[in-house]
């Protein structure tokens, strides 16, 4: 293990939080708030980041497992440290919270403790919303896009951050790689919010929104969350947009290169398609009778908020009948498209697994027929179909123990349930107590410290967390 | 660059982490996925698995735009496939590995209708390499430089050397031969020795000369050394038989042991004059029998690397004074460290390094006239071989008037088809070549090499 340059990352993960802790500090001067609580943030982070830059390079050794591990350090340490400001600003005053609050930010989750989130000032807001914007890319990545760290091997570091099954490269180096990902989530989010802007949504909000779309994160910054505006033009557009983020960003590159007919053979975004189409009309059915001709429009704005794992809301669909709240659990559990910004188990890896359980039941009837999961027309080797199958039991796996360790809050089971559903797959809201017109304030400082780690657990794919784990705890 | 390499074996892999190393994106193309693996988790390039060969996996590994397509497949008509449909799709250079014998008569043709831009075939560059190695018995690596009318070679200087203690200054009135030490490994690190550098015991040294100055000095170092003349090899795969052609042609003498009734048949009726013996190179009698005491050199070229290293350390052992190992797996080479063996060939690195030097110098000539480039003592020196442009700046002035930077030394001129190895009152002139040696990296140009004004 190579400490050193683990150290080295971390530095380079904390160094970039301070630079980037400048622009809520910016807007806190603009509207005459304290400045302070980012001030001396950003004094602790540099502090830090230059100690842990001290220690000489020995070997530039940098393989799969410092990928992870440092994946997951530098994850940990940035959501430590960005908790700071919540708490000096003294409007989390309790640390725990704020550390739930700043990993739901930067894991994309939007779940909130707060319950008066229209009371905060500005710069906390921004900060709030801005660190879905950081986490929805990864930091890491966007540290590689900007500085060479390990060269050759960044790879691991891409693996480790990037959602999805099977990381692929849009071009040789991992560096432009990185920075081709960046340009393309930059743009989006700037026309994102130029879009909001002509639904006569407020610079500030729309920025906020935007943010919080880009990186399927979903802080409301009303009490009501995008149900607030009452817009049909602004659930449309955010709609659009969450869904666009959640899908594999390879396939813009692909559009912007050309390649139409590659993008069309991809598999993954149709099956997206056909799960989101499905779900919309059938919500749409059954919520008929509370909303009439507007159905629709509510429908679409929610299926959209939560398959892309934002969690924004229009209306509390915890009061929906129940198909429709199962259905939403559902597609809570499949997520976004790998390479996007979303949560979930992922649509690319249901599609692997349905495709290998159909395989297995070939089999069954015909011992002897060789046959493979293909995916866009090609084979899936067999170690990715195998490593799907053990993240999916390792999913299912912490989601029970999740729920049993929650559930010595004595919530009700929809709540309970959904809670862990909503911080796993990095939604955020779920049903009932947790659902999107209350928060998770309520629970136990023991629970939100689970469901934190449920978040990170999701975010980051199980696996980095899972490696820090058996690093750290293994005989020296 | 933009760079293609179809085949990810250990060619592909060796070209794939120098090129990925020194700044080139590169692409790689494999069939077996496991192979890319290995290139993915510790190379920072793009991986594709497919046929290299077919037009979508060129069109997805992006070949329309690349500078150059290297094939390095097992298969020769894979990599001239592979090179012709690049060339169609407009990659501007392509290279082949192509080693079957029966393609080599054809090559010219070939590379022609194909747009080849190079063709290598390792076993006869592995034959080239150890002809050069055997007309200089002291020698651990020799590389062309103007179409082999001077060399550079790379030799350690022994215990008990007349060279040792001697300046660099004091060379001409010691030797009699006119060479130039152009570069000087010592301890890991490599210099560029001026006239006070003093040669220690254990120093490897680069001298460049032209072929005849470069035997008179090697002989004398060894005034006890005779020429190479009865040559013994293990083995009679195409290196041997290429080797052959080549030592026949200089009036040596070989013997060739190979345990293939059929491939000695064959042997035998392509190279008349070589003697071709039928029996079992590991028999001892049979190496005895056949003068393996009185042999000058042995090269053991079986298909298996274990059997060669113990063969070459037994002829080693028996005092031959050559001994040439090919071995195929290069790690295997560091092991080996401390059994005295110090030649070894490995037709894939050779290869590898082929490609390297020829793209390097093709990066290189982009702008400026960099004919040939090689990287001697472990990489760190570079000596590269320019053709002078008639608006350079070090034309006419005397060299010990220039103001050449420290770390260059100027090594050789060549003038109307002439090496001339340069002293302080030389001068470069329009129309010559010269070959640079330098620690320093990226000369693009021999203006490169004075001092900022």
């Amino acid at each position: 293990m190579n400490y050193r340059l683990t150290a080295r990352i971390l530095s380079y993960a904390l160094l970039t939080e301070g630079a980037l802790l400048l622009l809520p500090l910016a807007v806190a001067l603009y509207y005459g708030e304290s400045p302070a609580p980012f001030l001396y943030t950003i004094a602790i982070v540099a502090v830090l980041g230059g100690l842990l830059r001290l220690p000489k390079l020995r070997s530039q050794e940098f393989y799969a497992r410092e990928g992870f591990v440092s994946v997951a350090l530098a994850w940990i340490a940035l959501s430590a440290f960005g908790a700071l400001p919540f708490v000096f600003s003294g409007d989390i005053p309790f640390y725990v919270d704020a550390l739930f609050e700043t990993i739901s930010g930067f894991t994309t989750t939007g779940a909130s403790i707060l319950s008066d989130v229209e009371s905060l000032p500005n710069g906390i807001l921004f900060w709030r919303s801005f660190t879905h914007w950081i986490g929805g890319m990864g930091i890491l990545v966007f540290i590689l896009a900007i500085m060479p760290m390990v060269q050759d091997r960044s790879i691991h570091i891409m693996r480790a951050e990037v959602p999805g099954p099977q990381v692929s490269k849009l071009v040789p180096r991992t560096r432009n790689t990185a920075a081709i990902l960046y340009k393309i989530y930059l743009v989006m989010t700037l026309v994102l919010i130029g879009l909001l802007l002509l639904g006569d949504m407020p610079l500030f909000d729309a920025a906020l929104h935007a943010f919080g779309a880009a990186g399927t994160g979903g802080f409301g910054i009303k009490n009501t969350s995008v149900g607030y505006y009452n817009s049909a033009y602004i659930d449309v557009v955010l709609g659009i947009f969450m869904i666009l983020f959640s899908m594999n960003f390879n396939l813009y590159f692909m559009l912007l290169l050309g390649q139409v007919k590659d993008f069309f053979k991809n598999e993954e975004w149709r099956w997206y398609m056909i799960i989101i189409a499905a779900t919309v009309i059938l919500i749409a059915i059954d919520i008929y009778p509370m909303y009439g001709s507007e159905s629709l429009r509510y429908s679409f704005f929610q299926v959209s908020s939560i398959i892309s794992t934002t969690g924004y809301a229009t209306t509390d669909f915890s009061l929906w009948p129940q198909l429709s709240r199962c259905l939403l659990l559902f597609i809570m559990l499949i997520g976004g498209c790998a390479g996007g910004t979303g949560g979930g188990v992922k649509v690319g890896r249901c599609i692997i697994l349905m495709k290998s359980a159909g395989v297995e039941v070939h089999k069954l009837l015909h011992p002897r027929s060789v046959r493979r999961v293909s995916l866009d027309g090609k084979p899936v080797q067999d170690s990715v179909v195998h490593s799907t199958l053990v993240f999916f039991a390792l999913y299912i796996f912490i989601i029970v123990v999740s729920v049993l360790l929650v559930s010595l809050d004595n919530l009700d089971f929809s709540s309970t349930f959904s809670a862990v559903m909503a911080c796993i797959s990095n939604i955020g809201p779920g049903l009932d107590v947790v659902g999107p017109m209350g928060n998770y304030g309520s629970l136990s400082a023991f629970s939100k410290v689970v469901l934190s780690l449920d978040m990170l657990l999701g975010r980051l794919e199980i696996f980095p967390m899972l490696a820090l784990f058996s690093v750290f705890t293994k005989k020296k | 660059m933009n760079i293609v390499i179809v085949g990810g074996g250990k060619v592909g892999y060796t070209l794939t982490q120098q090129l990925a190393g020194e700044g080139h994106d590169v692409t790689v193309i494999d069939k077996r996925a496991e192979s890319l693996t290995q290139s993915m988790d510790s190379v920072d390039v793009f991986c594709i698995e497919g046929n290299g060969a077919s037009y979508t996996v060129q069109m997805e590994a992006g070949v329309q735009k690349a500078d150059l397509l290297i094939a390095a497949t097992s298969g020769d008509e894979i990599n001239m496939l592979c090179c012709m449909v690049a060339k169609k799709l407009g990659a501007k250079h392509t290279i082949a590995r192509v080693r079957d014998p029966e393609y080599q008569k054809q090559m010219i043709f070939l590379k022609e209708e194909l747009g080849l831009s190079m063709v290598i075939n390792p076993e006869m560059a592995a034959a080239g390499d150890i002809s050069r190695m055997l007309r200089f018995p002291p020698a651990m690596n020799v590389e062309p430089f103007a179409r082999g009318r001077v060399e550079m070679v790379e030799f350690r200087v022994k215990e008990g050397s007349p060279l040792i203690g001697l300046s660099l200054a004091d060379f001409p009135r010691h030797i009699k031969a006119r060479v130039l030490v152009c570069a000087v490994g010592r301890g890991g690190q490599a210099y560029i020795p001026k006239g006070h550098f003093v040669i220690a015991p254990g120093d490897k040294l680069s001298v460049v000369a032209d072929s005849q100055s470069i035997s008179a000095f090697f002989r004398s170092l060894h005034a006890q050394q005779r020429r190479i003349k009865d040559v013994m090899i293990i083995g009679g795969g195409r290196i041997a038989y290429y080797l052959t052609r080549q030592l026949l042609d200089s009036g040596m003498h070989v013997k060739i042991i190979e345990n293939n009734e059929a491939r000695c048949h064959t042997l035998s009726s392509l190279l008349p004059k070589a003697e071709v013996l039928y029996g079992d190179g590991t028999d001892q009698e049979l190496l005895h029998e056949e003068g393996l005491l009185s042999t000058d050199a042995f090269i053991s070229l079986t298909g298996f690397d274990e059997e060669n290293i113990l063969l070459s350390m037994y002829a080693n052992a028996c005092g031959v004074k050559k001994v040439i190992t090919k071995v195929n797996s290069t790690h295997l080479v560091n092991m080996l460290d401390s059994t005295g063996l110090d030649t070894f060939i490995s037709p894939k690195q050779i290869t590898s390094h082929r490609i390297l030097s020829y793209v390097r110098a093709m990066q290189n000539a982009t702008g400026s006239s960099v004919e040939t480039l090689y990287r001697l003592m472990e990489d760190k020196v570079e000596a590269l071989e320019f053709r002078v442009h008639p608006s350079s700046r070090c034309i006419g002035t005397p060299l010990k008037d220039l103001p050449i930077r420290k770390e260059v030394l100027v090594s050789a001129i060549f003038r109307h088809n002439k090496a001339l190895i340069p002293s302080g009152n030389d001068s470069i002139e329009t129309g010559d070549s010269v070959i640079i040696a330098t620690t320093l990296r990226g000369l693009r140009d021999l203006d490169a090499i004075l001092e900022e004004a």
